[in-house]
């Protein structure tokens, strides 16, 4: 039976097999109290990290242009969506329902974004759409750092200066103060609800990649020109792989806002080192590997709470970690001598052959 | 095949780690299942957080310097209600998940009480953790009003908008200015949180804001355009709430362009004159509003200052002090609620929070320390001056 | 008045991000990688100068010197462990994480070896500033050094890669890695005299910005990377006089937008201008135009 199954169709199963397993296993420990806190609180930026790195890898990996601009489309999704939730609080009590309507605003203001981004700059390639994909990122955060909305008796106030600039009456609230951010957004994501959404990406990347419309976004990859001369349209599909990637980025940003009671602009979590680091995801996990993008994501968030143990030391050996698992992972030579030593993976590669 | 390949070389690598990752979960897990069922240990367990890599690694590392060397004297000196304490320091980069999760690693190695988050954003999203588990959280330098915003959080600093008022205050009542420029970091939390109220409390006291200019974390080097404006708006005085860091380079940059008004800061300000290397000419007549000052000639401040530079080789900053003062003030409360570590962690709070409001404590930040249940200190601030390359305070 | 002052301070700041990018462009043109841990070699530089300069009581041309020699060893290492293993790779991207996790690696040894104490730079420029118009215009001695040094480093660059055999060999292996190699080129060689070169300049970098802007911490190089690697950009990345033009002008466009515009939108406008600049011109002011082949 599993012989018989297409090659494709096996490793779908697979991906999909290890997060439901990854996820019964960790609520067996979870039920049985063997979960240590720390592993509890990672549980939902874990799935978050892995939501965003699989999105990248849409755009990296299958339409083959670097982005260094993704947490801008995961803080655009955060800060819409946490803005709906906190407008709504006192309207919608069920907040399941909230969230679920919160997890598509995020998307949908996400792919506006990322249609936005992506018909100008998208001409650009190479290292010119990651600079420019970086500086939309930044551009978006810097956005977010000034703005300020308020909430009174008289509706809605807008400002681009300060809290001052709003001319709130006494009982007005601010519902987003400039780099203070939104403070106080529910704590709607749980566990389950991640799992669930990696489910969903994954069947909209998965489907994507294997349909029409993903082979051409391949073909555009592979050979632009030739692609173009087969009547391919490059623009929509590049624009697709990215619109879908960036609605993606921001689901996971609804997750993570709605995971912390405050949410803020920092370069830290919305700048480009966080688009780097969701890059590295992709690039450590093998650049179109779904699944590597999924397992990396998983290894480099756990990996820095793993090593507090080194106390001052941690994120020196997270780095010296980071650089010998690139080498390890990537350097031809490296993978030589992985196929002369390791006997398994000849035998898988002949298993796939 | 090719994916074949790199996921298989991708487990292997993982492997290593996912059994590392077993072993670290089961031996927490141990450990805390141990704390709660024999709860016999003889230790108060107090946990601290705050950032000790990144940017703001200074005030991280500062607060963890501070809060070990009162631990280091109330263990000497017999410890809490007899019992001694354990302290553990984690870092959280400065960022609100990573905060959440030193804090939930402390809750593996058993914490019962907090002394931290140090930078406010990160207090915030922590705060909401605790009240979750009723845990006690004492921050010593969460400025931001939502950090105390529940029963359960004290904090040892002012808040913003404390800060930004007083110095409003200050300024009108001593005359130093009509015409006063801000320069603020708009990026970051603590530092617009003060000018907003410094701007809404200027209005009532007739302080004319004739500039008020921006800059972000991403470009903080050049603030030749910031201290341009202010010049030419005639500013008598120019207001900075942010922190020394920056503050070394505004005025460098102010004397550079021949521009010399009165500077006045908030408590981030303080440790300006330990920047190595710093011509301390140029912080000359820089006043700011601080609660503590290494020069000064009381006693227990004196002790505290000198034992600090044998113990780090430096000299302690406000962040230092106000983290001392927080271990203080725990071992003042949980004296007072007289505490026994094989209590529960919310038993403890629900004490801590009764008793904190009670405590009266001498610390190097201010004499006759008191909270009340919101959890605000009550302190008055002090303005120190630099005069001759020395901090003075003025009266 | 205000206008030109404003102007001079754009260029003072301009100068600075142009000889950082100066080593980025290097780096980029030869190599063809992004060197994401160029910002941090030049924060590296800065702590060589200072811990020099104070603990060793050395004389500042010394000191700068024993940066340039620090850095170039230190840039010649990284290229050798980190980024030559991954010169074929399936990916170029490979080699930008690594350098990102390079950067990671020289920013905590920095923090573990210094701390994170912020640290006062002396400035290594003695010469006293321009003051013109009755000292209402000041143009500061680092400005005019760095713009000096800017040109010479420019000037010097441009004749080593036009007329020397190592350069003409840069040239050859920046166009085509196998046909240099089929001509008897060195290319492992010269991709390691590439990246000593530019290490070498990101340590006079290092000095210039700390100089003029004297606060020193593990994590200083990081911004002024980025913004360098902006202009690099603006300028046309891996054109030579492309980076000094557009690290000017990305100086003076920060500088004028945080004047006349806002300055809480300061990084706002500076990217907006890099778009609109790009979409106009994708290869940015002084870029080639590749023709592609098909």
């Amino acid at each position: 039976m599993w012989k018989k199954l297409e090659k494709r169709t096996k490793s779908n199963i697979i991906t999909y097999g290890m997060v439901i397993v990854a996820y019964i296993v960790v609520q067996g420990l979870m039920m049985t109290g063997n979960l240590s806190s720390l592993m509890q609180g990672l549980l939902v930026p874990l799935c978050a990290y892995v939501i965003l790195a699989v999105s990248l890898n849409l755009v990296v990996g299958i339409s083959g242009e670097l982005s260094l601009g993704h947490a801008g489309f995961m803080c655009v999704g955060a800060f819409s969506s946490a803005f709906f939730s906190k407008c709504t609080q006192a309207a919608i009590t069920n907040s399941g329902l909230r969230f679920f309507l919160a997890i598509l605003i995020g998307a949908a203001v996400a792919a506006v974004f990322g249609i936005l981004i992506g018909i100008p700059v998208l001409r650009l390639r190479g290292d010119y759409l990651a600079i420019v994909t970086l500086a939309f990122g930044e551009i978006i955060k810097n956005l977010i750092n000034v703005l300020y909305i308020g909430r009174d008796s008289n509706g809605m106030h807008f400002s681009m200066k300060d809290s001052m600039s709003l001319n709130l009456e006494a009982d007005g609230e601010i519902l987003i103060n400039g780099a203070k951010g939104i403070t106080g957004t529910p704590k709607d994501s749980n566990f389950t609800i991640g799992v669930i959404l990696i489910l969903i990406t994954l069947v909209i990347v998965l489907n994507l990649i294997h349909s029409r419309d993903g082979r051409a976004i391949m073909a555009i990859r592979d050979n632009r020109i030739a692609a173009e001369s087969i009547g391919i349209s490059i623009t929509k599909y590049k624009l697709m792989a990215f619109t879908v990637s960036a609605s993606l980025a921001g689901v996971a940003g609804v997750l993570y806002a709605h995971n912390l009671s405050t949410l803020t602009a920092l370069p830290k979590n919305f700048g480009y080192n966080q688009s780097i680091m969701i890059l590295v995801f992709v690039v450590l996990g093998g650049i179109g590997n779904i699944r590597g993008s999924i397992i990396a994501a998983v290894l480099l968030t756990m990996l820095p709470e793993l090593l507090r143990g080194l106390n001052d030391y941690r994120m020196l050996i997270y780095a010296i970690v980071l650089i010998i698992m690139m080498l390890f992972n990537w350097a031809p030579k490296a993978i030589e001598w992985r196929e002369k030593h390791l006997k398994f993976k000849r035998h898988k590669e002949k298993e796939a052959q | 095949m090719k994916n074949f390949k790199k996921a298989a070389s991708l487990l292997l690598a993982s492997a290593l780690m996912v059994t590392s990752f077993a072993a670290c979960g089961d031996k927490a897990s141990d450990s805390s299942a141990e704390g709660e069922a024999t709860a016999s240990e003889d230790t108060f367990k107090i946990g601290g957080i705050g950032p000790i890599t990144g940017a703001a690694a200074v005030y991280g590392k500062a607060v963890e310097n501070g809060a070990k060397l009162a631990v280091d004297e109330i263990n000497a000196e017999g410890g809490i209600n007899g019992k001694q304490i354990e302290f553990k320091f984690e870092d959280d980069e400065h960022d609100a998940e990573k905060s959440v999760n030193a804090y939930n690693t402390l809750k593996d190695w058993g914490m019962q009480m907090l002394l931290g988050s140090v930078t406010s954003n990160p207090c915030i999203a922590v705060a909401e953790e605790t009240k979750n588990d009723n845990m006690f959280q004492l921050t010593p330098s969460g400025t931001a009003v939502e950090c105390v915003q529940y029963e359960n959080a004290f904090r040892v600093c002012f808040s913003d908008p404390t800060q930004g008022t007083e110095c409003a205050k200050y300024i009108s009542e001593n005359g130093l200015a009509t015409k006063v420029a801000v320069i603020y970091d708009s990026s970051d939390v603590y530092s617009s949180g003060i000018y907003e109220a410094f701007a809404a409390e200027a209005k009532n006291d007739g302080i004319e804001i004739v500039s008020a200019e921006a800059f972000t974390a991403d470009s903080n080097k050049d603030f030749s355009v910031q201290i341009q404006k202010a010049k030419d708006a005639g500013a008598e005085l120019v207001f900075l709430p942010f922190y020394y860091t920056e503050a070394s380079l505004v005025l460098q940059q102010a004397a550079g362009m021949n521009y010399s008004p009165i500077f006045f800061g908030c408590d981030g300000m303080d440790g300006i004159l330990d920047v190595e290397g710093f011509d301390a000419s140029y912080a000359d007549n820089l006043m700011f509003l601080s609660p503590f000052t290494p020069t000064s000639t009381d006693e227990a401040i004196q002790t505290f200052v000198t034992s600090f530079k044998d113990a780090y080789g430096e000299t302690p900053n406000q962040f230092a002090a106000d983290a001392y003062d927080g271990i203080y003030a725990i071992k003042a409360a949980a004296e007072k609620a007289e505490l026994t570590p094989d209590m529960s962690v919310s038993d403890m709070c629900d004490a801590m929070k009764t008793a904190m409001t009670e405590i009266s404590i001498d610390g190097v930040t201010a004499k006759g320390l008191t909270w009340d249940a919101s959890g605000e200190p009550s302190k008055a601030p002090m303005v120190v001056k630099i005069a001759n390359g020395d901090y003075a305070v003025v009266e | 008045m205000s206008f030109i002052s404003y102007l001079i301070n754009g260029i003072s700041l301009g100068s600075v991000y142009a000889i950082i990018a100066l080593g980025y462009t290097m780096v980029y043109g030869i190599a063809k990688m992004l060197n994401f841990a160029h910002g941090d070699v030049i924060m590296i530089g800065g702590y060589v100068v200072l811990v020099a300069m104070t603990s060793m009581g050395m004389p500042s041309i010394a000191a700068v010197l024993l940066a340039v020699v620090v850095c170039t060893l230190l840039g010649v290492v990284i290229e050798r462990v980190a980024y030559k293993p991954l010169r074929n790779a399936s990916s170029n991207l490979a080699v930008l994480i690594t350098a990102i996790g390079v950067s990671y690696l020289l920013q905590n040894i920095a923090l573990l070896l210094f701390g994170a104490n912020t640290k006062s730079f002396t400035s290594v420029v003695t010469i006293p500033a321009l003051k013109l118009a009755g000292g209402q215009l000041i143009i500061s001695g680092e400005t005019i050094v760095t713009i000096i040094t800017c040109i010479i480093i420019m000037v010097a660059l441009m004749l080593f890669i036009k007329k020397t055999k190592a350069g003409q060999a840069m040239l050859a292996v920046s166009e085509d890695k196998g046909a240099a190699l089929l001509m008897g080129i060195n290319v492992n060689g010269t991709i390691a005299l590439t990246f000593a070169i530019g290490s070498g300049l990101a340590a006079i970098a290092g000095v210039l910005l700390c100089s003029a802007y004297p606060s020193l911490t593990p994590y200083t190089g990081a911004m002024p990377g980025i913004k360098a690697f902006v202009a690099a950009v603006f300028g046309g990345i891996g054109s030579i006089p492309g980076a000094f033009i557009g690290g000017i002008l990305l100086g003076i466009i920060e500088i004028l937008g945080k004047a006349y515009i806002s300055s809480q939108l300061a990084d706002a406008i500076v990217f907006a201008v890099l778009i609109i600049v790009l979409l106009v011109k994708p290869t940015g002011i002084m870029g080639k135009n590749i023709q592609e082949k098909v």
